[in-house]
């Protein structure tokens, strides 16, 4: 078993589905599930055999300085297994809501590239090879964002695909750098050859990087493309743009290239902090005041990336617990919360949240899911979300922090008054809905319930014994900053 | 050193163009503009002054060659360019159709 399957599948499977399912609608939805079952049980297998291991793999046997090599870690493999997660419950969403909007072989060959690509920006151990699958999964993006066809689709979707090609010039121009620096794109002997770089050169580096992945991890100076795309598109692709397309492009790369290549400096990890907790504080007041329900999702979703990077900037291990804790958590609950959205659009016709009620009678699926979902991304006890908020805070204060764990708990406080405006003029509103046009299938409401009980079950991963085997061995590969470089030339042996 | 900064000149006047001007056709033309900056900039730092082509051919004495992998690196990154290019210029197709302006002041659905 290699890592390169997790790119391989997805791709073979676009490229079938583009093949044969244009001829047989069904024959795409097969594939694309069976393609995406298939990477799951590959990535919790593979997750479950790394341990604390790592997987070095050399594309077509050149050795590491002079060919792409993969390598697959704790991280990534974790991050593997939230993708593949999310990415089938879509699927099960989408087959009932994509045939609502004109079924087509193209969402599930786009969806299957935007997959592969965030899977080979997991796997591989390249600089240069991590931005050119950055690139694919955002083609797919684009297209994703834009595939309702509407006017304001294709407006999101330009502003985002302006965006994203600045950063990746910000990108492309870091990995210049890097490269005349150090003479090598294989992020292991750039980790090695950092040692010797002068300061002023690394605060380039560091800088053209985080202005690059901030972009598309949409934190607070550069959030601003977010919250049209991810609103404009279809709902199962919206759950994957906010619960793992910002994680895997922005904040995986993000810890990656400032923990593991450039060995967190110090400059760079403040710069996290206050980011982060201006991406808390800022984008869940601009949630706040929207009575569009995916729009106050999108913003809501740039706040909960600031609790990561509040995690992340703290630099200590409990803090970096919190930080890979909260991305599953996002992922499940911010998913979750957007198929409640697409449901709710699919039924009522209307995303505006003055406009519903009697959702309970109507959809009682799609209200309780949606009940669990916003207790669990508010921070209420036994669900996922308080869990990982207060090892994050927890975290802050043992590091001397205490004014940015005071802003993270104003933050979830703000994040609760968010929800109780979503479920009290939403859900619970006061212009009940009499009939609805269209009921949401059996995928729907699987794919609803199954994340509704992961956001409960997933906090069973705060008790030690399970904590111990799930998450440390990420935290572990984080914290081993530099030490990365020595790991991968070592089990390239 | 002055091409290194003619060529961040560029740059900026990529980035100069996405942010001022208001038609489409211009703000693609500028992000194309600004790939081409860094485009420029691999090219250079793969530059060694009195260098030859990187091919090592019989009878030719090895000598001090140009950097080959900035060379595969910007082939690379123009063929993504040109997908950007044609993804931003397709989706201003679309825009056209539906709101009849290429004026992005006039393109104004999204709110907030």
């Amino acid at each position: 078993m290699t890592p390169v399957l997790f790119v391989i599948i997805p791709l073979a499977s676009a490229f079938l589905i583009a093949l044969i399912g244009r001829k047989r609608e069904i024959l795409s939805l097969a594939l694309s599930f069976l393609a995406t079952a298939a990477l799951l049980g590959l990535s919790v297998l593979t997750y479950l055999r790394l341990g604390s291991g790592i997987m070095v793999y050399e594309l077509g046997g050149w050795k590491m300085p002079f060919g792409i090599a993969l390598v697959l870690d704790a991280f990534g493999a974790f991050m593997l297994v939230i993708v593949s997660l999310i990415a089938l419950t879509s699927l099960l969403f989408s087959f009932r809501y994509i045939a609502h909007l004109g079924s087509d072989w193209k969402f599930y060959a786009l969806f299957m590239i935007l997959v592969g690509g965030m899977n080979g920006v997991l796997i591989t151990g390249d600089l240069f090879n991590l931005f050119v699958f950055t690139e694919i999964a955002l083609f797919a993006a684009f297209a994703l964002v834009a595939y309702g066809g509407r006017a304001h689709e294709f407006e999101a979707s330009f502003k985002y695909a302006v965006m994203a090609s600045v950063s990746s010039s910000l990108i492309l121009a870091a990995i210049a750098v890097v490269y005349s620096a150090t003479s090598t794109l294989t992020m292991a002997h750039i980790s090695i050859a950092m040692a010797g770089v002068s300061p002023g050169v690394k605060i380039w580096i560091g800088a053209l990087f985080l202005a690059g992945y901030g972009l598309k991890s949409a934190i607070m100076p550069f959030h601003a493309w977010l919250p049209d795309a991810h609103s404009s598109a279809p709902a199962p692709v919206s759950a994957m743009l906010s619960g793992v397309l910002i994680k895997t492009l922005g904040v995986y790369v993000l810890i990656r290239i400032f923990y593991n290549i450039l060995g967190a400096p110090g400059v760079f990890i403040t710069a996290f902090l206050v980011m982060g907790t201006a991406s808390i504080i800022l984008g869940v007041l601009l949630a706040l005041g929207q009575s569009d329900f995916k729009r106050l999702l999108a913003y809501s979703s740039i706040s909960q990336v600031g609790y990561i990077l509040l995690g992340m900037g703290l630099n200590t291990t409990l803090g970096m617990v919190g930080a890979v804790f909260h991305i599953i958590n996002h992922a499940l609950f911010k998913s979750l919360l957007f198929y409640n959205a697409g449901s709710l659009e699919m039924g009522l016709g209307t995303r505006d949240l003055r406009k519903m009620g009697n959702i309970t009678k109507l959809m009682p699926i799609t209200a309780h899911s949606s009940m669990v979902a916003s207790l669990a991304i508010s921070g209420i006890p036994p669900f996922n979300g308080f869990f990982s908020k207060l090892i994050i805070i927890i975290a802050a204060v043992q590091a001397h922090q205490p004014v940015y764990a005071l802003l993270a708990i104003v933050g979830s406080l703000l994040t609760l008054t968010t929800f109780m405006k979503v479920q009290r003029y939403g859900i619970r509103g006061e212009s009940p809905a009499k009939v609805l046009l269209a009921k949401p299938g059996w995928g729907m409401n699987a794919a609803m319930i199954i994340l509704a009980a992961l956001c409960l079950f997933s906090s069973l991963l705060v008790i030690p014994g399970i904590k111990e085997s799930v998450l440390d061995p990420v935290v572990a590969a984080i914290m081993n900053k530099a030490g990365y470089a020595a790991v991968v030339l070592g089990a390239q042996k | 050193m002055i091409i290194y900064a003619l060529c961040f000149a560029l740059f900026l006047v990529g980035l100069y163009g996405l942010i001022v001007k208001r038609d489409l056709i211009k703000i693609i033309l500028a992000s194309g503009i600004m790939g081409y900056a860094v485009n420029l900039m691999i090219v250079l730092f793969g530059y060694r002054r009195e260098a030859v082509y990187p091919i090592l051919e019989k009878g030719k004495e090895a000598a001090v060659m140009v950097d080959p992998l900035p060379q595969a690196l910007v082939l690379t990154s123009i063929v993504i360019e040109l997908g950007t290019t044609a993804m931003l210029a397709a989706l201003a197709i679309q825009l056209y159709k539906k709101y009849k302006t290429f004026d992005i002041t006039k393109i104004r659905r999204l709110r907030g």
